[in-house]
């Protein structure tokens, strides 16, 4: 392992994010703020999901997490788009830099950016809304497994995109619907049966549900099969993304 | 010598492109090697696939006997390149970038002198602290220079550096591969400016529609062009003999230059002529042919 080849990468690429912190990590809190003004302002006393939460509570770890997923998403596939398209990637492929240490140092740095957003938010949300801990463990598992498959896709995004239009078709197109259609704003026991068994389709919905369970202690189904949803997801994606690069698809022809 | 980069059969075909057809070549250790060519020659692709940028489609590559693709790590921690475009990271300053550029390459704090002495090296020092993208497309390409070096390579591999970059900077650019090569790096350059190959390459390759044309040592390759050029300046008006007229290149009142064959035409008898004619010669010079004279002779042959 070249191990301070990767080091030296994932530092790089926080720097790239920690230098223009306010619209990396102050804008998407705040945004993220603004949705929880106004979906609770407008449906708090109306909804009440779980017993006994309130829906603004409720609404939390759903933006949360989606906020997690949204910055760590953008953080690997911005940096390599903008790295492919002003041609500076090749400082990084001709380095002795393994696939396996490229991807990991990429992924580990959208993690920490997910990490700091979503952390960011909960402080935040402390200030508006009273938001319980049932289990920190699952809180945080679910944060990493969500920000490190949200990476993972932002690198095969990366991989695959060559103009900034399709990276941002690729958000508009999955990341954003599968999210906000992933139980961020309700549960699914609320939706019809079609719409409940196309929910569990998607894995976005299973890194929500575990989350949500570590501030409730209540899901839509057992933590355990989230996480396993996610973990088999992330292996997935990660053999998929090692595959790419091993191919050297788009970026060595 | 031993061998610095082994290329054996390589080809490189780009949907209907073939960038490099069967391309097989050894350069020494050691040497300075001149890679030529007319643009789209396949110059780059070569130097890409050497680097591992680019995966050829047949044939491999080996860098100080390790394969580009199957090792790489061994490969490329040896290799130096400098890309043809003026490319940067607007995200860091110019120290910043050589730091993790050494880093990329497993050097880690005790390398910082090191890129203290390629700063100065390259006139740098003042600009170490300023972001890339203030910086003019001559510094942007010393930068690019320190990049290559950061890690201390064996070879270093130079696509066009000397491309728009002032007459200053080309001469201390020269220099600098110069005193490099003699400190026993092996230089792989790529140029369109001819009198640089040909002031620097002890041996050149010439690249044409993807094959390779020519391989051979500069002075060589220059022997091998059979002409070169008689210019005459006369006190009066003259007549050319019928016998010449084939060989004139150009001809004003009183100045005639002809293009004559090495080994073929006696300069001696056309002096002897013009002897006899009454003419008194004013000056006399003679050029022996450049790299781009062979350089052209050679892509006209192609054509
Ligand atoms: N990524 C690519 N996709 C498709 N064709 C390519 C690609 N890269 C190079 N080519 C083609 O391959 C041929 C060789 O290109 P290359 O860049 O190697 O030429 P070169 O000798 O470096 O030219 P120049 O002197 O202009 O730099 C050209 O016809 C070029 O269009
Ligand atoms: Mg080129």
């Amino acid at each position: 392992m070249n191990w301070v080849g990767m080091w030296t990468l994932f530092y790089k690429e926080l720097m790239r994010f920690l230098k223009v912190t306010i619209q990396t990590l102050l804008t998407p809190v705040i945004t993220s703020l603004l949705y929880l003004v106004v979906f609770s302002h407008v449906l708090e006393g109306h909804v009440e999901v779980y017993p006994n939460v309130s829906y603004t509570a409720f609404l939390m770890p759903g933006l949360i997490m989606m906020t997690i997923l949204q910055n760590a998403y953008a953080n690997s596939s911005s940096s390599l788009i903008q790295s492919k398209m002003t041609g500076n990637l090749v400082f990084l492929l001709l380095a002795p830099i393994s696939n396996i240490e490229f991807f990991i140092a990429f992924v580990t740095a959208a993690i920490v950016r997910g990490l700091m957003v979503g952390f960011g938010l909960y402080i935040a949300s402390l200030f508006v809304v009273d938001l319980p801990t049932y289990s920190w463990l699952w809180i945080v598992l679910f944060a990493l497994l969500g920000s490190a498959i949200l990476g993972a896709m932002g690198v095969i995004a990366g991989i695959w995109a060559d103009t900034y239009e399709k990276i941002s078709a690729f958000q508009n197109f999955i990341i954003v619907p599968s999210t906000f259609l992933s139980g961020v704003f309700y549960s699914i026991n609320s939706l019809s049966e079609f719409w409940q068994i196309v929910s569990k389709f998607n894995p976005f919905f299973y890194l929500i549900d575990g989350f949500r369970y570590g501030f409730f202690g209540i899901s839509d189904v057992l933590p355990f099969k989230s996480l396993l949803v996610a973990t088999i997801f992330l292996g997935l994606l990660s053999s998929g993304c090692l595959w790419l690069l091993s191919i050297g698809y788009k970026i060595r022809q | 010598m031993s061998t610095a980069i082994a290329i054996s059969g390589v080809s490189k075909r780009f949907a209907e492109i073939q960038a490099l057809d069967n391309i097989s070549f050894d350069i020494c250790q050691g040497e300075f090697f001149g890679l030529l060519g007319a643009n789209g020659a396949g110059k780059s692709t070569l130097i890409n696939i050497i680097a591992g940028l680019v995966r050829a489609t047949t044939g491999s590559v080996k860098v100080l006997s390790y394969d580009v693709v199957k090792q790489y790590r061994q490969a490329r921690q040896r290799l130096g390149v400098v890309p043809q475009e003026l490319v940067y990271d607007p995200f860091f300053n110019v120290r910043e970038v050589l730091q993790l550029q050494a880093g990329y390459f497993a050097c880690g704090k005790a390398n910082y002198r090191w890129i203290d002495e390629l700063l100065e090296l390259l006139d740098l020092t003042e600009k170490a602290k300023e972001n890339l993208y203030a910086l003019s497309g001559g510094m942007k390409r010393r930068v690019l220079i320190a990049q290559a070096l950061v890690h201390k390579p064996d070879i270093v591999v130079l696509d066009e550096p000397t491309a728009g970059v002032d007459v200053e900077l080309r001469k201390s650019l020269w220099q600098m591969t110069n005193q490099l090569h003699q400190q026993g790096m092996t230089i792989v350059l790529t140029t369109h400016y001819l009198e640089e190959a040909e002031a620097l390459c002890d041996r050149i390759a010439i690249l044409s529609h993807g094959k390779l044309k020519i391989l051979d040592a500069k002075h060589q390759l220059l022997d091998r062009y059979p002409y070169r050029w008689l210019c005459l300046y006369f006190h009066q008006k003259f007549v050319v003999p019928d016998a010449l007229q084939a060989k004139v290149v150009t001809q004003t009142e009183q100045q005639l230059t002809l293009k004559l064959h090495k080994q073929q035409d006696s300069i001696g008898e056309i002096l002897e002529y013009f002897h006899q004619q009454g003419l008194i010669l004013q000056d006399l010079q003679m050029k022996e042919p450049s790299l781009q004279d062979v350089f052209l002779e050679l892509t006209q042959e192609a054509s």
